[in-house]
């Protein structure tokens, strides 16, 4: 079938099959939803450590003496607020405002920087960063060759920093370091996309099997677990994070989409889609992007209707039963003038009333300084 | 792993285990496998009268919502009560302790049903 022929593999498929994973097509890929089950993998990474296949992220390098200059015009936030090892999440943005993607930049050096794109995005963002690079600019997609492992949890910094050269309890959230893990060259990263501590460990591709072996045997006696995209899913949503595709996608703008804060207007030069942003009225942007949670177990699900004073008033971007909070928890697109003490969802015909919250639906204890760009 | 030579399925992965005019219905570990962690079940209540192949409720997972169907027709005398806090026993022990209803005046007809082995070549086991 050209379907399957099509699919990719990354490095790490024949570890997933021999974990048990449950292999679903994603953004081109086959990747495991689970192994044990979603909850067990989610409560893991709350409480213990879990480790994440997410090597069909894209990864790609902008270097030269134009870089950053490229990169400010390609991102709505200001890259040049970044230090050398630091990382910003920010979007990119078309002329109308409308969000191409959701990306990270970290900066090397002052004429070195890495960008992670999402899979889905991969091809349209290479094309459109290749449309818009600007002078004394070099950009080369290093995906293929770049794998990359998740390990979070409140346990997942000691047990990398127990297999690693560099201190990574001094490590600085939204920080990474050139290291070796288990003897392997690694950029480290203290970031994640699941609400918890952690590292993000990105690894050539030919390297992803002994460094995925070498974190599961590390962190076997401290409770660490192999997890897939569901965990994944349920746990970013906790966390009040965006899905690219799902949450938000090129007919949104990310003030809409309650990232305003990644925008940043007077940094000194326009990004693309500066003027349209500029025109979006932050304090009443024609949508709202909001967290609404359910008394018992309604999970709302990506595409139903929100409801306010009887009429329709948006839609739900994604849904699912909090683990965490034991009650379900969605998030929503509705409408600026809609009025969120009011809103309730049609859940395959049944009026669920909502109760709209602020994100993200949880945060984790003693939370550490985080660097928001 | 129970035994199942008293239960029937139909080709939706609902099992039904009857005696008498009495019967007691779930879905079948084939379908907890594939749903993964249930959340939420939304059965009928007590009095209910099921109709052989067609829906009775819907089965919540964190993946996707199901519908349920009734692999014969009668009346509805007991729901389990545990699923409402405890939904995960469907995950757990779907034969035994994740049974969803009891029925009554369970009727001759029934869905298509099928005998343990002609259920496993169905679903692929």
């Amino acid at each position: 079938m050209t379907t399957e022929q099509a699919i990719r593999h990354t490095p790490l498929y024949e570890r997933h099959l021999a974990l048990g994973g449950a292999m679903v097509p994603f953004a081109g890929y086959s990747m495991p939803q689970q192994y044990t089950g979603i909850r067990e993998e989610h409560t893991a990474v709350r409480q213990r450590a879990g480790m994440f296949d997410i090597s069909h992220m894209g990864e790609v390098m902008l270097t030269g003496p134009g870089a950053e200059a490229t990169l400010q015009l390609l991102c709505a936030n200001d890259v040049s607020r970044l230090e050398d090892g630091q990382a910003l999440y920010g979007v990119m943005c078309n002329e109308n405002g409308g969000i191409v993607d959701d990306i990270i930049v970290y900066r090397d050096s002052a004429t070195e920087f890495m960008v992670v794109i999402n899979a889905a995005c991969r091809d349209g963002d290479i094309a459109w960063m290749r449309d818009h690079l600007g002078e004394a600019t070099e950009f080369v997609d290093i995906s293929d060759a770049t794998a990359l492992i998740a390990v979070q949890g409140p346990r997942a910094v000691a047990i990398v920093d127990a297999i690693c050269d560099a201190d990574l309890t001094a490590l600085d959230t939204f920080h990474c370091t050139q290291g070796s893990v288990a003897g392997i060259a690694a950029r480290i990263s203290r970031t994640g996309y699941t609400g918890e501590d952690g590292v993000e460990l990105y690894v050539a591709a030919d390297d992803a099997v002994a460094v995925w072996d070498s974190v599961l045997t590390a962190g076997a006696g401290e409770g660490l677990v192999a997890c897939g995209l569901g965990a994944r899913d349920t746990l970013r949503l906790e966390a009040g994070l965006r899905l690219y595709g799902q949450d938000m996608d090129i007919t949104n703008d990310p003030i809409s989409s309650a990232i305003g804060w990644t925008v940043k207007l007077d940094k000194g030069v326009d990004c693309i889609g500066a003027t349209a942003l500029r025109a979006i009225d932050r304090k009443a942007p024609p949508q709202r992007f909001v967290g609404l949670e359910f008394e018992g177990r309604s999970i709302a699900r990506h595409g139903q209707r929100v409801i306010s004073a009887g009429s329709d008033a948006g839609e739900i971007t994604s849904g699912t039963f909090s683990f965490t909070l034991g009650r379900g928890i969605a998030t929503a697109r509705i409408r600026g003038d809609a009025d969120p003490s009011d809103l309730a969802v049609d859940i395959r015909g049944t009026v669920t009333a909502a109760r709209t919250v602020a994100l993200p639906f949880y945060r984790r204890p003693a939370l550490q300084e985080t660097t928001r760009g | 792993m129970a035994d199942l030579s008293s239960y029937k399925f139909t080709k939706t992965h609902e099992w039904v285990r009857r005696d008498g005019d009495t019967a007691e219905v779930g879905i079948t570990d084939h379908a907890q496998s594939q749903l993964g962690d249930v959340i939420f079940l939304d059965l009928p209540e007590v009095g209910a009268e099921l109709v052989a192949g067609e829906r009775f409720g819907t089965i919540e997972s964190v993946k996707a919502a199901s519908e349920l169907y009734a692999p014969v027709s009668g009346t509805v005398s007991e729901i389990n009560p545990a699923l409402g806090s405890t939904p995960e026993a469907v995950n757990q022990a779907p034969y035994t302790d994740g049974w969803m209803l009891r029925l009554s005046a369970v009727a001759e007809g029934s869905a298509e049903l099928l005998d343990e082995a002609a259920y496993k070549e169905l679903a692929g086991e």
